[in-house]
């Protein structure tokens, strides 16, 4: 259990059974008065964020999250759906939850999914992914200049920019934090 | 490389002390205007020992222990002793220890200025804080406006002057005595009021209720209100000043009853400081404040956190 002066930036704590984590955090003791511990906090599974201020004599329970390494298998009905690698153990994320992922979840994808109190919540997906291209329009030599960039498809149906001598059927680097091409992968 | 110097590139804690040179430059200078402002006006320089037995009952200021006895969390008491002894000017700059006050306006471990005088009241007092803030900004070359955070603050005096009571009217849209009913007075205060207060000019807060003032006179004419005040420059607080009350009786029972709240709400109980209200038999009328050095640093240095006004925090050490 937590008192309010344990309260800090990045503490994670619960309130009313949903995980918050704290984003900014404000000591305030108006002159002679009580110490304040003011809050920015947010709910780590609705991304929503509240403001509260804490008295001391305020108590909290702790929010345990746990990370647990899990592969990609597959989505259905906008449930996408994944396996510990170490006890098969399947588990699902909707499409909220996994929201901008989803651009990078290719097939057996390792990605850390993120559980609170058993319940899956949120996943965070490698620095870098590799995928397939499977649209690209052929590199029209001669009419381009150093610095373009074309339009692709990637294996996943996202589409981003990338330099115009990448063509169909080549394996990419996608920086998962940008969303931006990094390299293509030499096979 | 001047001899003398190793060839190391400096290390972090390094880097960071000397990022603060011009911080700590500005506040030696703030400290020298300080006493020279005090000489001059025939206050005489006291120290009176951080080491005391008996601590005031605030009920939400918290003292270090050490040993048997504690580190004093201001030096008020003694000085208002010296006061009943016939001293009737003094001032001092004093390491204060407040347990658990840490943020980016607090430090358990910081420095006051106290200032009393006889035969005044509080309302002497904030000329003297005028007077006082006046003479520090004209010794570091600002002429009259000052640049705090992203405001531009005239310092010529007369400053602004709001009762507690209308600045809840005017800020906080409760009145005074719906905020105390309810429990919310500091809430507010901190959220609502304070960040409205020295914008344009710095301001004073005053009359605060009674029952928030541990050791200030009340008003003759309306005893709901003690004679407190705070001055704020740029939403900040920088002190606490009263009328003091020289009424033996009067500061035993509100002792007595702080002590009493202390103890209900499972904070540590102090020996009560009997010589000091003893003293206050011998006291004169008077008046006094306590200013915080480092936050006034930070104004002058147009600094946002204490941190960066200290050449160490107790996390630096």
């Amino acid at each position: 259990m937590y008192n309010a002066s344990d309260l800090r930036k990045g503490l994670k704590i619960q309130i009313d059974n949903d995980p918050y984590i704290i984003i900014e955090f404000q000591f305030s003791k108006p002159g002679k008065g009580q110490s304040l511990y003011r809050c920015k906090l947010k709910n780590m599974i609705t991304d929503v964020i509240i403001d509260r201020t804490y008295r001391s004599g305020d108590t909290f329970q702790p929010a345990v999250l746990e990370e647990r390494k899990m592969q990609y298998l597959y989505e259905q009905e906008n449930e996408f759906c994944f396996m510990d690698v170490e006890n098969y153990e399947q588990t699902f994320l909707n499409t909220d939850q996994v929201g901008e992922a989803k651009n990078f979840l290719t097939d057996n994808l390792e990605v850390e999914i993120l559980f609170f109190e058993g319940k899956a919540i949120g996943i965070t997906l490698p620095n870098f992914v590799d995928v397939a291209v499977t649209k690209a329009d052929p590199w029209a030599k001669g009419d381009s200049v150093a610095g373009d960039t074309k339009p692709i498809t990637v294996e996943t149906g996202y589409v981003l920019r990338v330099p115009p001598f990448v063509e169909e059927g080549d394996r990419i680097t996608i920086d998962t934090r940008t969303g931006e091409y990094v390299t293509r992968v030499k096979e | 490389m001047s001899p003398g110097l190793k060839n190391k590139s400096p290390s972090k804690d390094q880097g960071r002390l000397a990022a603060r040179k011009r911080n700590l430059f500005v506040r030696a200078r703030m400290i020298q205007s300080i006493r020279n402002f005090f000489i001059e006006k025939d206050y005489l320089e006291v120290e009176t020992p951080q080491i005391i037995p008996a601590p005031p009952p605030e009920a939400h200021i918290e003292a270090v222990r050490t040993g048997n006895q504690f580190l004093h969390t201001s030096p008020e008491i003694c000085m208002k002793q010296m006061l009943s002894a016939g001293y009737t000017k003094i001032f001092q700059i004093s390491k204060c220890f407040r347990e658990g006050e840490r943020g980016n306006l607090h430090l358990p471990e910081f420095t006051l200025l106290e200032w009393y005088r006889i035969g005044i009241d509080y309302h002497y007092l904030m000329n003297d804080c005028e007077a006082l803030i006046s003479c520090i900004a004209r010794d570091l070359g600002i002429e009259e406006r000052l640049r705090y955070r992203d405001l531009d603050i005239d310092l010529e005096a007369p400053w602004q002057r709001i009762s507690v009571r209308d600045a809840f009217f005017r800020y906080a849209l409760m009145p005074l005595e719906k905020a105390l009913n309810k429990g919310v007075f500091d809430e507010l205060m901190v959220r609502e009021i304070e960040p409205n207060l020295g914008v344009t000019k710095p301001t004073f807060l005053y009359d605060y209720p009674a029952s928030l003032a541990a050791m200030a006179r009340l008003k003759p004419e309306s005893h709901e209100f003690a004679e407190r005040f705070e001055f704020y420059i740029g939403g900040l607080e920088l002190a606490n000043g009263f009328s003091e009350l020289t009424d033996t009786n009067e500061q035993r029972a509100r002792f007595e009853r702080d002590m009493q709240q202390r103890r209900m709400s499972g904070k540590q109980i102090y020996p009560i400081a009997d010589r000091f209200l003893k003293s206050l038999e011998h006291m004169p009328e008077a008046a006094g404040i306590a200013l915080g050095v480092d936050r006034l640093a930070m104004v002058f240095t147009n600094t946002l956190k204490i941190d960066h006004v200290v050449s160490f925090t107790p996390e630096e050490l």
